[in-house]
């Protein structure tokens, strides 16, 4: 099926991981950090496709699916919050989000 | 012709994704990650799980993206400012921790060459992967609606205490 090894796929994961979480720790914008986020559970799905392509599992790739799934969830409860977040305070800056309460 | 591919849709993931860190403006970051999502989507059709990248299209690029670009919109958000750096020592530090981190990867593509390669035909095939969803992980594809009901009760609950 593939002549790829199966260490370049990985290490695109690896490489889309580490950005990915560049990304949440450099940003204080809450949406971009949660773009941050998207990036590296498709990173991590990426590996789980890898390894379940090589070893012709095809567990990896219901996994795959299920976090699919409950990163539409998060993406859903973590946007409504943000909305929330931006009608309170008017910013997005997570530095400025630090009291439970107004 | 497939590392071809391979290096195309690959290098697309990665530039993209260092688009997302660097750019300012939320919306243009949004756009990127679909960028990402779309190379993600080639890779996955490379490695056979062709039911997945149809997922990716339909569940990422189609509603996660969608919601991501309309609260972006909704919410009017300007691009952020340059902030003070605190500690600019730390940016330096940063170069060679990145270089070895680089050649770590370099290193490990390198020895791990010989790998298993598998033959016959891919296994991601809808109906293989929907036959094992509804067999074996009957339970978990059926907690999955609960979440996803969850979710949107959470989601409306939150945006009508507004």
């Amino acid at each position: 099926m593939t002549t790829i090894p199966i260490s370049w796929y990985l290490a695109v994961a690896a490489a889309l991981f580490t950005i990915g979480a560049v990304t949440v720790f450099v940003k204080r914008n809450a949406i971009v950090m949660l773009l941050g986020i998207e990036v590296m559970l498709n990173a991590a799905n990426l590996t789980a496709v890898t390894f379940s392509s090589y070893f012709r599992e095809l567990g990896g790739q219901i996994l795959v699916f299920f976090v699919m799934v409950v990163a539409a969830a998060e993406a859903a409860v973590g946007l409504a919050i943000i909305v929330l977040l931006f009608r309170h305070r008017e910013t997005l800056n997570v530095d400025e989000a630090q009291l439970l309460k107004l | 012709m497939e590392r071809a591919l391979f290096l195309i849709f690959a290098l697309t993931a990665i530039v993209a994704a260092f688009n997302i860190l660097l750019r300012r403006h939320p919306l243009h970051s949004a756009l990127a990650l679909l960028v990402v999502l779309g190379a993600l989507t080639g890779l996955y059709i490379l490695l056979g799980a062709y039911f997945l990248a149809m997922m990716q299209v339909v569940i990422y690029a189609g509603a996660v993206l969608v919601l991501f670009l309309f609260v972006i919109m909704l919410l009017n958000i300007r691009a952020e400012e340059a902030r003070l750096e605190r500690r600019p020592f730390f940016r330096w530090l940063a170069v060679p921790f990145a270089l070895l981190l680089g050649a770590e990867t370099f290193y490990l593509v390198r020895t791990f060459e010989e790998n298993p390669s598998p033959s016959g035909t891919s296994i991601g095939v809808t109906e293989a992967v929907g036959r094992e969803l509804f067999t074996t992980y009957l339970l978990p594809f059926e907690v999955t609606s609960i979440v996803l009901l969850i979710a949107i009760l959470g989601a409306v609950v939150l945006a009508r205490r507004g």
